[in-house]
């Protein structure tokens, strides 16, 4: 059904929801990958560099902030991978989506930053706007 | 690493675009340090234009904006006040000449040593400076000043939420320009401070005696300067490396800040290095490449040519804000959870980095005193070997070298059983301080009639300890 499944993600509880449907998707089909993606935004490398022992290390601590949704699709036994990108989450999240021709976009209903999304409006809501591909928002 | 080729024009579009962005964002930054430095507007904005062009050339990292910044400003603020000009000029390229041999000798390996804490401290103590530079411009210059910088930061943190493509700092400049036009409002202009000349520069020697005495008044600013210089580069090319997830030459950009260094200053520019900030605003309005860099110098000069005459009406309580701006940007904010979360030594360091910055005045210092501080407590930490003991057996946890054989010795020389035996297989011995100290209580103790064991050591260690104690192996 769905081959190439992307998986918006970030650490948040919504994220690992919107994992488990994901699953659900790429059990139908015996050849599907689900490619988890997180994006560090532009702003938080400067952060990020202060703080990091070395670029190892950083790459180690981005990694673990989504390892909630590793374990789970560890557990699962389904294809996958992880890809980290940089940049703005909502417009690079719809740029890989549409570059990579997936089949289908998973993404939680909304992130980590309550706050910021009161003010400036949801990631996911952006991202379902302009997206190419068939969209699922999880709850 | 990609080609030249693709350095260069594998994304002309964005970087062209990016170029221009950054020269509106680096025309107000470039006057501003030059105020806190204490020269006319024209030798930050000569620094940025000769800078920015000569590193697109010459750089290690691609699509990174050098250009005159505030924390080299903030270094030769004294030299200036004292010597003047001239003797800037002569630091500048004396800067350039420390900075290439630093980068012939590989310095980019040596900023390994330079822990996260003093990094943290640095730009924290930065930020601090460039704030303190500017309460003079705002304090007891009546309301009308207060006005205009709270409206600058209003403006620089709410407008680029709906306009993106030109900077705030500008559309703050142009508006708050027009208001005082309008309303003819007496506030200090940049024209108060110093002159705008619309020219390109020219290349002179800096009026200074070749004399020893030159060279002793100069050398300590340039060392400070070359010092911070590299630290603030080679922390931006990191930070760049990040953002576009590729590599870039460190060494090379060392050489390259030291080669721009020296040629500026043969053009009345004073010194400068990489920007965190301007580096950032390039990235992200979609700059890669060397052109962005290139073309950033090229239209900030043309910018100065063509409206000059308007740049001297820019109000001072406008740059004012644009400083606050700027320090808001630098300053790590996770600095205050980091204090509370990081170990009790890091937490130090960092404070104490900070401290001496905005004690001494001078960024070096405070980076010098922070790497020297970490490194001891670095050793301090790593010297705690924990021995444990059971019937007998002492286990050594923890390495064995000069600063850890101390407690091993005194632990181990208490010993009362008959049979002891020394277990290595969690230690490491690293000098002849460790051996030593292992024949000394192992020859201590048989003199009491005790038989010693020593097992367990990694063969590293074995290696070094029959080498120490000249046995040779026979193969």
């Amino acid at each position: 059904m769905y081959h190439h499944i992307l998986l918006a993600a970030e650490g948040s509880e919504n994220s690992l929801r919107a994992a488990n449907e994901a699953i659900k998707l790429a059990k139908c089909s015996s050849n599907s990958i689900i490619e988890v993606v997180m994006v560090t935004d532009f702003d938080k490398s400067m952060q990020d560099i202060l703080h990091a022992q070395s670029s190892d290390s950083l790459l180690l601590e981005r990694k673990r902030k989504i390892s909630n949704v590793e374990q789970l699709l560890k557990r699962e036994q389904v294809n996958y991978k992880i890809t980290l990108l940089k940049g703005s989450p909502g417009p690079e999240i719809v740029r890989y989506a549409n570059e990579q021709k997936v089949d289908l976009l998973v993404i939680g209903s909304r992130g980590l930053n309550v706050l910021q999304e009161m003010v400036l409006g949801s990631v996911s809501h952006k991202v379902i706007k302009r997206v190419n591909c068939p969209a699922l928002i999880v709850k | 690493m990609q080609t030249i080729q693709q350095q260069w024009f594998g994304n002309i579009r964005g970087d062209i675009l990016s170029g221009i962005v950054v020269a509106l964002a680096l025309i107000p930054e470039a006057i501003a340090f030059s105020i806190i430095a204490g020269v006319d507007p024209m030798v930050g904005l000569y620094a940025s234009f000769s800078i920015a062009v000569i590193i697109a050339f010459v750089g290690g990292r691609p699509g990174m904006i050098s250009a005159a910044t505030g924390a080299m400003a903030l270094v030769m603020v004294n030299l200036v006040a004292d010597h003047g000009l001239n003797y800037l000029l002569a630091a500048t390229i004396l800067t350039g000449v420390i900075q290439i041999f630093l980068g012939v000798f590989k310095i980019a390996k040596l900023m390994r040593f330079i822990p996260n804490s003093v990094m943290i401290g640095f730009v924290n103590a930065l930020a601090i400076l460039i704030f303190m530079a500017q309460v003079p411009h705002i304090l007891g210059e009546g309301i009308i000043t207060y006005a205009f910088v709270a409206v600058t930061l209003i403006i620089v943190y709410t407008v680029p939420r709906f306009i993106k493509v030109i900077p705030a700092p500008l559309i703050a400049i142009i508006i708050l320009t027009a208001i005082t036009f309008i309303f003819s409002f007496e506030l200090k202009t940049i024209g108060d401070l110093g002159t705008i000349t619309q020219s390109l520069p020219s290349f002179f020697l800096p009026e200074v005696p070749f004399t020893l005495e030159t060279l002793q008044i100069i050398l300590p600013y340039s060392l400070a300067l070359a010092i911070v210089g590299l630290l603030e580069s080679l922390l931006t090319s990191q930070i760049v490396d990040d953002m576009t997830d590729t590599k870039s030459d460190k060494n090379r950009e060392a050489r390259g800040q030291g080669i721009a260094n020296f040629i500026t200053g043969f053009f009345g520019g004073m010194a400068g290095c990489a920007m965190i900030g301007q580096s950032m605003i390039n990235v992200k309005s979609g700059g890669r490449g060397r052109l962005s860099t290139l073309v950033a110098g090229v239209f900030l000069i043309f910018l100065i040519i063509v409206l000059g005459d308007l740049v001297v009406d820019i109000p001072m309580p406008v740059l004012v804000g644009i400083m606050i701006m700027v320090c808001i940007g630098t300053f790590d904010w996770s600095s205050f959870k980091y204090v509370a979360t990081a170990p009790r030594a890091d937490a130090l360091v960092m404070i104490v980095t900070v401290a001496i910055v905005v004690y001494t005045d001078n960024l070096a210092i405070g980076v010098v005193i922070g790497v020297i501080l970490s490194a001891l407590f670095f050793v301090a930490s790593i010297s705690r070997v924990k021995i444990t003991e059971h019937d007998g057996i002492y286990i050594i946890e923890g390495p064995l070298f000069f600063a850890s054989t101390q407690h091993f010795v005194q632990t181990i020389e208490q010993a009362t059983a008959n049979h002891i035996t020394i277990d290595l297989s969690s230690s490491h011995l690293w000098d002849e301080s460790s051996v030593g100290a292992i024949v000394k209580v192992v020859s201590k103790l048989e003199e009491q009639g005790k038989t010693v064991t020593v097992k367990g050591m990694n063969p590293a260690s074995e290696l070094l300890y029959q080498k120490l104690l000249g046995i040779t192996t026979s193969h």
